[in-house]
């Protein structure tokens, strides 16, 4: 029952990166119908610049705050520079001008840092387990990422519902021609976006870079899922991207947990350790293309222009 | 149609005159590389061609094509493994089951639109990857050597490289002729129809999802084939031929190529192959100079080039290399 | 008369002997120089070239020229630059390989044109056993022979129950087998992720604590190697559960992992302080020139140098006598930096396992100390399928 606990909240630390990755790209493609496959090397970015700034500073906490900064301007930089001039065009246009960028990324990357990655230390206090229910031990790093994406999340809210800008990005989704023409800076407007989302994942990525190494095309698996949570919450819905961020986390984490003992009861013990781990994988998109097929627009379709 | 004597017209011409020659050349030379190389290119450029039947013509932008390669070559290798090496046996089950698997994706898939259409065969793209991942008994992620390449009762070897490698650039050409064939016919007219306008065919009295579904399965039947002729070229078939980056390349040569043109994939193919190879001697070359020996380290990080060079074509040459040849500008 | 003819032929031979001498052994290096493995590849590199340097960069009097390759870590692309390789730039041996499954892919096309292809690395069960070629040699290991050194070190501290935990792929499989091979405890449960995309192994941790066993055995090569110590520490496991490892902590991920790596034992063939020359002359050279230790990746490549500048100098430079080639190969007749060892059947190395442990050097730096030799003179278990005998 414990180990059922702990691996539900291991889902849902999973889910909150995957939403916080995915919040960013669903804003992007729900405001300016942009695909951004390079979404996953800001993640990686955030990562680097972390891993980087901590190391001068000597303060993780300070240097994350620094890789946030950069790579909010990193993100504004690009979208001004280069994917400003994909608006309006096919989706297969921003899928191969974004696929070039991921490797550009990539390459620009391992010509600045090297090809070996970084590492970003913890303080020690932020390691070691703090025993949340009787028996049932919790990485302390892990309960932060769950409370800080949790934050992020209703800050997101109060900004999209209750704010003015987030009423122009409201606005600006379901009807842009018309939000153009009521005199608002559009420019301004999605490139302040795009920086936001460009901050999320840069967020995502260097909150998980304690747990996992910092290194080249980190971003690109997780982009994939990242996109599936966004399909199955619904384009441009940040609500919809919680919930299938989470569901997805859940699912890929508890299938992976509990699939090979399952399975064990039918295959032989290497058999269930060979097929588990890929089926755990199929669930997941299993599920989009159930989704799919059954509500094609997402769970929490926003109404579009 | 008369074949005008038009710059894209005579390149093409050239182009398929220096194919043919290939071999020739590599015998000349004693550089049977040059065939192993060009063989590559012959496949990827039939896959490239099928996928365009959909996604040039039909505007289908299917991320999950590559899975087709992947399922022909298991065809040919899991039957290898098991003992049939037929290729009378081999060949005909990768196209079936190719075509197969298009028809459930495809139904699935196709009464969505846009972005959601590339990512439900995405979707489906990664099922077929990681259940590949999990045949254990036939390698899982390391893959499946194929010791012996498709036998053919004595008709052709295909262990010859110069047999095969004209026998890859026949099966090219007849794919080339059949989908021109196919897009000029009605059918044709009705899937590129469907993509600019689709209520408007169907209230015209088009069936517009059964056309389309059935050019989807054309093109995963075509690419079912080249993923056979890919696993007896490389010898070897795994997983990765079908992960989604692979999907993602041959949409590039596509684009790169030209859309919606008869040999523009075939010309996308070429191009990115030979950038491939191409772009780390010419950075060696022009940094050289400069550099001296670093020149070597700083090639390493081509791809620092090609990556920009794919936004470049999306912003400026939209209909491709074969849209550049042409001088028109395609929407 | 007879003296000018005789002037003549030495002259003539003087002329041609040069022109003879001077055609290049020509050497494919095929690694990972891109992604996040490159740093392997490099190792790899970089003590090949060492190698080559010490040998005054000739084999017999003949110049060597090396063509490095990237096979991208994929299956794919290594037996394209494989084929590349002896087809287009006629090389005379193909070295490297650090993956099994590219050395799988690529092993066909190299044997089959009859060009010798050395391991400095992969060990797959297959090629070792009903695989096995005249033309391959490894100057690295089998892959389950490690593990197995491992299993056996567990058996002697007296552990009863042990978890393993490795990646989905050929290689980590072979660990796992490997392990159970020689461990006499009992495996409570087996592991395997998802490789290389999981890198989060919070649900595996968390199994180990549910089943508390005696202790965990991992393989974790790589970047997934530091992921791993760290999430087990952070986890609260490391110092309640010891670790036994194969291939997780080595020179390069060592400067990563860092304090994390601290009591965590390894099994390898190779560790930068064993007492024989030729290595002290390695890693001392290795360490002025690039600073940090080398890892086994390197020393197998070193070693790869040396063997092939064995065979060489055997023929004379005369390439083209495969089996006289093959012949001086399988004595190990070279200064390798393990010491020495003998080849079986299949041209695996026979030799001994060594339980390495992290430590801190003079200048404070983390670096690899041999504690024991575990195991001596062991040879894989899979030389009986291997039909060649010798």
């Amino acid at each position: 029952m414990l180990l059922f606990i702990e691996q539900c909240l291991n889902g849902l630390q999973f889910g909150l990166l995957l939403f916080l990755l995915a919040a960013g790209l669903t804003l992007v493609f729900g405001i300016m119908d942009l695909v951004n496959l390079a979404h996953g090397s800001l993640y990686m970015l955030g990562a680097y610049f972390a891993a980087t700034f901590a190391a001068w500073t000597d303060s993780f906490v300070l240097g994350a705050l620094l890789a946030l900064g950069a790579t909010l301007v990193v993100g504004m930089a690009l979208e001004v520079v280069a994917l400003r001039r994909l608006y309006g065009r096919d989706h297969l246009d921003h899928v191969l001008g974004t696929f070039g960028l991921i490797l550009f990324f990539n390459e620009l990357v391992r010509l600045v840092w090297g090809p070996a990655g970084l590492s970003l230390s913890l303080p020690m206090w932020f390691i070691y387990p703090v025993e949340i229910l009787p028996g049932l031990f919790y990485p302390t790093y892990r309960i932060a990422i769950i409370v800080t994406a949790l934050l992020v999340a209703l800050f997101l809210y109060i900004l999209v519902m209750r704010t003015r800008l987030g009423m122009l990005i409201r606005a600006g989704a379901s009807n842009r021609e018309m939000t153009g023409a009521l005199g608002v800076n559009i420019n301004l407007l999605y490139t302040l976006v795009f920086g936001l989302g460009a901050a999320l994942a840069g967020l995502a990525g260097l909150m998980q870079a304690p747990i996992l190494t910092v290194q080249i095309g980190m971003g690109e698996n997780i982009l994939i899922l990242a996109f599936v949570v966004i399909i199955i919450g619904g384009i441009g819905s940040i609500r919809g991207a919680f919930i299938a961020a989470v569901l997805v986390g859940l699912i890929d984490t508890i299938g992976r947990a509990f699939l090979p003992d399952l399975l064990r009861l039918v295959l032989t013990s290497r058999g269930a350790s060979t097929v588990a781990p890929a089926m755990s994988s199929m669930m997941i998109y299993l599920l989009m293309a159930i989704v799919l097929v059954l509500r094609p627009e997402g769970l929490f379709p926003v109404s579009s222009k | 149609m008369t074949a005008a004597l038009t710059p894209r017209n005579v390149v093409i011409a050239v182009l398929m005159l220096l194919l043919a020659a290939v071999p020739v050349y590599a015998a000349v030379t004693a550089n049977n590389f040059l065939v192993t190389l060009f063989t590559r290119v012959l496949i990827l450029g039939m896959a490239a061609t099928s996928l365009n039947l959909i996604l040039g013509y039909g505007g289908m932008v299917s991320f999950g094509h590559a899975v087709y390669l992947g399922i022909g070559g298991y065809a040919v290798g899991i039957l290898a493994f098991e003992g049939a090496t037929s290729g009378f046996v081999q060949w005909p089950l990768a196209i079936l089951v190719s075509a197969l698997f298009a028809l459930v994706v495809g139904a699935l898939s196709l009464r969505t639109r846009g972005v959601y259409f590339i990512m439900i065969t995405l979707a489906f793209a990664q099922l077929v990857y990681y259940f590949g991942v999990g045949l254990d008994r036939y390698g899982a992620d390391d893959g499946l050597t194929i010791r012996t390449r498709s036998q053919f009762a004595g008709l052709l070897n295909l262990s010859d490289r110069a047999q095969f490698y004209y026998l890859c650039l026949a099966l090219l050409v007849v794919t080339i002729y059949l989908i021109a064939r196919l897009v000029n016919s009605r059918f044709g007219m009705v899937i590129q129809g469907a993509r600019s306008n689709d209520r408007r065919m169907r209230a015209i009295g088009f069936p517009t999802f059964r056309y389309r579904l059935t050019a989807f399965v054309i093109a995963g039947a075509v690419c079912g084939l080249a993923g056979a002729l890919l696993a007896n070229h490389t010898g070897f078939i795994s997983p990765a031929t079908m992960h989604w980056t692979r999907s993602g390349d041959l949409i590039v040569m596509v684009v790169l190529g030209g859309m919606g043109s008869s040999f523009g994939p075939l010309i996308g193919a070429v191009a990115l192959l030979s950038l491939e190879e191409a772009l780390p001697v010419l950075i060696r070359v022009a940094a050289s100079p400069l550099f001296g020996d670093a020149a070597l380290r700083m090639a390493e990080y081509w791809q620092i080039v090609l990556g920009p060079l794919f936004l470049l074509v999306v912003l400026f040459a939209r209909g491709g290399i074969d849209g550049l040849l042409a001088g028109a500008r395609r929407g | 008369m007879k003296r000018l003819l005789m002037g003549t032929v030495a002259l003539v031979a003087l002329g041609a002997a040069p022109a003879w001498a001077q055609q290049p052994v020509k050497i494919g290096f095929v690694s990972t120089f891109s992604g996040p493995t490159a740093v392997i590849g490099n190792d790899m590199r970089n003590s090949f070239e060492l190698a080559l340097d010490h040998l005054g960069r000739k084999m017999a009097g003949k110049p060597v020229e090396v063509i490095y390759e990237d096979d991208q870590q994929k299956p794919e692309v290594g037996v394209q630059k494989s084929q590349k390789l002896v087809e287009s730039d006629k090389v005379d041996f193909v070295i490297g390989y650090i993956w099994s499954n590219v050395l799988l892919a690529s092993l066909k096309p190299v044997v089959d044109s009859q060009t010798f292809l050395i391991s400095a690395n992969a060990g797959p069960s297959q090629i070792a056993g009903e695989q096995c070629s005249p033309f391959f040699f490894s100057t690295s290991w089998q892959n389950d022979q490690t593990p197995q050194a491992m299993g056996t070190y567990m058996s002697q501290k007296g552990v009863k129950t042990a978890f393993l935990i490795g990646p989905n792929y050929a290689a980590g499989k072979d660990m796992l087998t490997g392990v159970r091979t020689t461990f006499k405890g009992q495996v409570v449960s087996e592991e395997l992720t998802k490789w290389p995309d999981q890198l989060d192994f919070s649900t595996e941790l968390s199994k180990v604590r549910a089943a508390r066993p005696e202790a965990v055995f991992v393989f974790y090569p790589g970047a997934a190697g530091v992921q791993f110590l760290t999430q087990y520490a952070q986890s609260g496991l490391k110092g309640q559960i010891p670790l036994y490892t194969a291939f997780t902590i080595d020179a390069i991920t060592l400067p990563l992992q860092k304090d994390l790596a601290l009591g965590v034992p390894g099994a390898q063939e190779w560790v930068n302080d064993l007492p024989n020359d030729a290595n002290k002359k390695f890693v001392a050279d290795f360490r002025a020139k690039h600073k940090n230790y080398p890892s086994f990746y390197g020393a197998q490549s070193y070693d790869a140098a040396n063997f092939v500048n064995s065979a060489v100098v055997a023929v004379n430079g005369d390439l083209s006598k495969k089996d006289a080639m093959r012949a001086e190969m399988r004595k190990a007749n070279y200064a390798s930096v393990r010491g020495p060892y003998k080849y079986g059947n299949n041209h695996f190395p026979i030799q001994n396992f060594y339980l390495q442990d992290v430590v801190k050097d003079a200048e404070s730096n983390f670096t690899l100390k041999t504690v024991t030799t575990i195991v001596k003179d062991s040879q894989d278990q899979f030389h009986d399928k291997c039909p060649m005998k010798w």
